[in-house]
């Protein structure tokens, strides 16, 4: 028996001509935590939801929990938890009836919903909240709700399709804790995200997607081993010079990348580039040494920064 | 989050199968819930509504027609009489759109909430049966308001009014089924109100026979009244509040046809709830 609970074959789907998912294989493993980072339109979302099990895949062979979608719809969904990117919430209900209602359509019992409502309120630290109109709520309170929402069903498999855009810091940092302990628990999670420390903090393994293709596969860890080296030079002439720049910088590196307000200089060792370039004569107005990120990975691979 | 050790997972917690035998009803709840916070608003139009157009136009406009229809009255029956079954039906077939075109507007364009719940273990059938079910509530609750203020008027003279009560339903929910189909193919939904309400269901309440029979209307805008769940549902009002001659089979070709309209607009939206949601 195979401890993978989904699994994807050729997944593809069409919507008419165009191919927003082309033919891509993965697996998730039980108790991972899984990964689809690539920039807009790269087909993320359309793959969240058909392995959600509510879109219908044009062609291929899609296994979740054991179960073809296009036949045990229900009987999937009713182990999964869903965030999806747009909030999707109830707007005619409050916030504790989105809760109750939700948890109702899994099925679940009143007086089970009752204390689950408690401890997602505290969660999303929306208690004050809890009557209000959903509509009265602010974008981040919003998204809380949604993400809240998800974990009504205790699913087995929590599908999160950027969860943190438009949370502050301090929300971001409460998902996080609590995505570890879900973690912790077995359940398995499958994440899109825009933000790379979020990709490296949460994921296990993650595939790079662009156009609907699969680019990479591997950890974070992994990933930055094979496409990138290990530290990066940031250097910025102003941005008049540093193109004109980028021409004599380009053979003391591995690989360069210009970008409009600065150049990025692949190397092992930052410091002792940034020596050589002194030594060269130039003298950028700022730089820095950081270590490599899946930000540069996925520059690489799909020649696009994921946050402009 | 203490209890977050207490997790016993969607495995031992869900069951699959009371979901699907009971998912619409889970949905109506959801659309009775949200119909409840504006109960006190429904309640008044329910009743504002037939005392208002009873009132100006069946005692209003009545006391002029039957001044000058002579003792035989119209259709055998006092203006108001006459009337009253076709806006028994009306109000059915307002309520019912009410409850069919903003849930299904709000949950497939405005909010798509029903997105939401399809992520769930529930269905497009589902969805789409449990906003039905919440609108028949709504209309059922409209149309007995409706004929109880009907019979204050003394708009009632058969023993077998009450019957004009599930007819009217049945008009009302037939319709509500159609133009919840139709909602949900509609992604522009400026224009659809626009050409719904204009195009479709304005003719609709002048020409089917609501404030004359249909038989006093050139006869090539009679097909009008036949394709018009409203017409057949107040030639069957007329029969059953006050004797409005009628025969059997023409009773039972009536009743065919609204329940055709129902089954047509119940499996319809069904099937277009689960295509669109699949997309
Ligand atoms: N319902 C639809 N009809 C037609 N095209 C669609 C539909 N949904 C998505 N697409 C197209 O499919 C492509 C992939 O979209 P998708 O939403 O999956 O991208 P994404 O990777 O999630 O992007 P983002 O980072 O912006 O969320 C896009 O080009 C999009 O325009
Ligand atoms: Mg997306």
């Amino acid at each position: 028996m195979s401890t993978s609970l989904v699994t994807a074959r050729g997944l593809t789907k069409k919507f008419g001509d165009f191919v927003a998912v082309d033919a891509i294989d993965f697996d998730v493993a039980k108790g991972e935590s899984f990964g689809l980072l690539g920039p807009n339109g790269a087909g993320k979302s359309t793959t969240m939801r058909i392995v959600g099990a509510t879109s219908q895949r044009t062609s291929g062979d899609l296994t979740i929990l054991g179960m073809d979608p296009e036949k045990f719809g229900p009987q999937i969904r009713a182990h999964l938890g869903v965030v999806p990117q747009q909030d999707n919430l109830d707007m005619n209900l409050s916030v504790s009836e989105n809760l109750y209602i939700y948890g109702r359509y899994f099925g679940l019992s009143r007086k089970y919903l009752k204390t689950k409502i408690e401890e997602l309120l505290e969660f999303a630290q929306l208690e004050e909240k809890r009557d209000a109109k959903v509509e009265s709520l602010s974008g981040g309170m919003k998204r809380r709700l949604t993400i809240a929402r998800g974990l009504v069903s205790e699913p087995e498999i929590l599908m999160l399709d950027e969860p943190t855009t438009g949370l502050d810091p301090q929300a971001r940092h409460i998902l996080w804790d609590r995505l570890f302990r879900l973690k912790e628990q077995g359940v398995t999670l499958i994440i899109t995200t825009h933000f790379m420390d979020e990709a490296e903090q949460l994921c296990d393994r993650l595939i790079v997607m662009d156009k609907g293709k699969i680019m990479a596969e591997g950890s974070p860890a992994l990933l930055i081993k094979e496409y990138s080296t290990k530290e990066v030079l940031e250097i910025r002439f102003g941005s008049e010079r540093n193109s004109s720049m980028a021409n004599q910088l380009r053979e003391m590196c591995e690989r360069i990348e210009e970008l409009p307000d600065r150049i990025l200089l692949y190397h092992e060792d930052g410091e002792v580039l940034l020596e050589q370039i002194y030594s060269a004569g130039l003298h950028p107005k700022t730089s820095l040494v950081r270590r490599s990120s899946l930000e540069d990975v996925f520059l690489r691979l799909t020649g696009r920064t994921l946050v402009d | 989050m203490s209890t977050d050790n207490l997790r016993r997972g969607s495995l031992e917690i869900i069951d699959s199968k009371k979901i699907i035998s009971r998912g619409s009803l889970y949905v109506a709840q959801a659309r009775l819930t949200a119909m409840f916070k504006w109960i006190w608003m429904i309640l008044a139009i329910a009743v504002a509504n037939p005392v208002l157009y009873l009132l100006s136009i069946g005692v209003g406009v009545g006391a002029f027609i039957d001044k000058n229809a002579g003792p035989a009255g119209i259709d055998g029956v006092k203006y108001l009489t006459f009337l009253a079954p076709a806006l028994l039906a009306t109000s059915a077939i307002q309520g019912a759109i009410d409850e069919s075109a903003f849930p299904t507007l709000e949950g497939f364009n405005w909010w798509k909430n029903f997105f939401g719940m399809n992520a769930t273990p529930i269905s497009g059938n589902q969805i789409a049966t449990g906003v039905f079910l919440a609108s028949f509530v709504r209309v059922v609750g409209t149309v007995v308001i409706y004929w109880f203020v009907m019979l204050a008027f003394g708009a009632l003279e058969s023993s077998k009014a009450w019957l004009a009560i599930p007819t009217a339903v049945m008009a009302g929910v037939a319709f509500g089924s159609i133009t919840q189909a139709i909602a949900a193919q509609i992604k522009d939904d400026n224009i659809f109100f626009v050409i719904f309400n204009r195009f479709i269901v304005m003719p609709l309440f002048l020409f089917s026979g609501t404030f004359y029979p249909l038989s006093s209307m050139p006869v090539y805008l009679h097909w009008i009244g036949w394709i018009s769940p409203l017409w057949h549902a107040t030639e069957l009002g007329r029969y059953l509040t006050y004797g409005h001659a009628m025969t059997r089979d023409m009773a039972i070709m009536h009743f065919a046809i609204l329940l055709s309209l129902l089954v047509v607009g119940v499996t319809l939206s069904r099937r277009l709830f689960t295509k669109r949601l699949a997309k």
